[in-house]
């Protein structure tokens, strides 16, 4: 049996659609893991102690187990203690709190290293430690990581793909459910490489006009 | 309270775990007068300024500032609180002018009068352009730090110092991290601020710009004010030995 590359555009609108969740789903869990990344950095570093070691755990337990079985507990787990979350949102839930622990783990490396004059200068204003930190510290703090977190987000775009797993129709199973009435599982998932290819070169090319934009301001 | 002095240091003391750093420090300054504190490093003369506006807190003794004692003894909340208002009334500057390198210049002027003296946009844009105009940076207002010379940036920190208003300017070797020949434009404004009688207290090791500027010159040494003087009596005629062994090696480094 030879490959045929023809019946891939009559799935067009199913890829398409495909292709629209991935995008989806990235955005919102990128969001959620930067915003959250910043949270949970500042919680981590200047929480009360009892908030801070409960933390710890939820931060050991997100960066120690598999992604996968984070989806499956968030999907499938949670509706036992009365949480029914629509797919969607459990798959932007559990990436989005995934990558937030990383970037947190960058952006309080990156607080730290932020030089102690700039707190003073903002304290000796009259600036509150709250202030200081939201107006001063913390801004320069993100704008240094950057890049990693950028790294992060490329790899939470690949990582999108699990969520196919519970059911979100993203990219993958697009790809899955064309294979499914086809059975041409290399056709389709070839062209679901190359839809997830142009989405980085997409993404990528995002995160350098970022990093331009912030390059003067460092 | 009106004739209390305008700076006023009483039996100050500081250390750092064993370490003592100044050793009971008597200091008043009147308003309008300039103040320079000399000496060798690790003699205390920068924490006795950082103590002024308690980025360094004493360990004992008292700081006080128009009528309003600065370290306050107060629970941790309304401690914090106090600070952040009496801060208010003193500018910092620093050796290595830490501008917020996020912001613009304007940026960097108009963050603190906005948060905390709720002014309008419009208003502290005025104020900006106004200091910026103070110190000759007027056209670089929309620069990032990154994009500035080190004696620009020092008057840039200078207008942002004087955006607030403060009732005393405290300069922490203002000069001390600048090339030779940008030395210059930050005393040039440093001796304008003087000529407008604001007070000062400026730790510096340009004994020149100290005799030239100052009404009163302090040495230090080991923790102690060994002498204290008009800089005519510090400078020409030092009576003790320590302040002469650190003007004499002192003028040599300089020839």
């Amino acid at each position: 049996m030879g490959l045929d590359f023809t019946v891939v555009p009559k799935f067009f609108d199913v890829i398409f659609i495909g292709v629209g969740w991935t995008v989806a789903i990235t955005i919102a869990a990128g969001l959620l893991s930067f915003f959250g990344g910043i949270v949970f950095a500042v919680v981590a570093l200047y929480g009360p102690l009892l908030v801070r070691l409960p933390f710890r755990l939820f931060a050991w337990l997100f960066m120690g187990t598999p992604l996968l079985l984070q989806l499956f507990l968030i999907y499938f787990g949670l509706i036992q203690i009365g949480i029914d979350l629509p797919a969607f949102v459990a798959g932007v839930v559990g990436l989005g709190l995934h990558f937030a622990v990383y970037n947190s783990e960058l952006i309080q490396a990156s607080i730290l290293a932020v030089d102690k004059g700039q707190n003073e200068a903002a304290r000796t204003l009259g600036l509150s430690r709250g202030q200081a930190l939201r107006k001063v510290v913390i801004p320069q703090a993100v704008r240094a990581v950057i890049p990693p977190i950028g790294n992060n987000m490329i790899a939470l775009l690949k990582d999108s793909a699990l969520v196919s797993v519970i059911g979100v129709a993203e990219l993958t199973l697009a790809a899955q459910q064309a294979i499914g009435r086809t059975f041409r599982p290399f056709e389709f998932y070839v062209t679901a490489a190359v839809c997830y290819y142009f989405i980085n070169l997409a993404l990528e090319a995002g995160l350098r006009r970022i990093e331009r934009h912030i390059q003067l301001s460092r | 309270m009106s004739d209390a002095p305008f700076i006023e240091i009483r039996n100050a003391a500081k250390s750092f775990g064993a370490l003592e750093v100044l050793k009971d420090i008597n200091l008043t300054v009147e308003k309008g007068q300039i103040v320079a504190i000399i000496g060798p490093s690790g003699s205390g003369k920068s924490t006795l300024l950082r103590a002024i506006n308690e980025l360094d807190p004493l360990t004992s003794g008292e700081v006080w500032l128009d009528g309003v004692q600065i370290n306050k003894d107060l629970p941790f909340r309304q401690y914090e609180k106090h600070v952040n208002q009496v801060r208010q009334d003193i500018g910092m500057v620093f050796q290595h002018f830490n501008l917020f390198p996020h912001l613009t210049v304007r940026g960097n002027i108009t963050l603190a009068p906005k948060m905390l003296k709720g002014l309008s946009d419009k208003e502290v844009n005025e104020l900006a352009e106004e200091q910026l105009k103070r110190v000759g940076m007027l056209e670089r207002i929309d620069y990032y730090p990154s994009q500035l010379s080190g004696g620009q940036k020092q008057r840039v920190a200078i207008a942002r110092a004087l955006a607030m208003k403060p009732k005393v300017m405290l300069f922490d070797e203002a000069t001390s991290a600048l090339d030779p020949e940008l030395v210059e434009e930050v005393n040039l404004v440093m001796k304008q601020l003087a000529e407008e009688h604001m007070t000062m207290i400026i730790v510096t090791h340009e004994m020149g710009f100290a005799q030239d500027v100052c009404d009163r010159v302090l040495f230090m040494d080991q923790g102690y004010v060994v002498e204290e003087g008009s800089p005519d009596v510090v400078f020409r005629n030092p009576t003790q030995d320590r302040t002469k062994d650190f003007l004499k090696k002192h003028l040599q480094g300089q020839n």
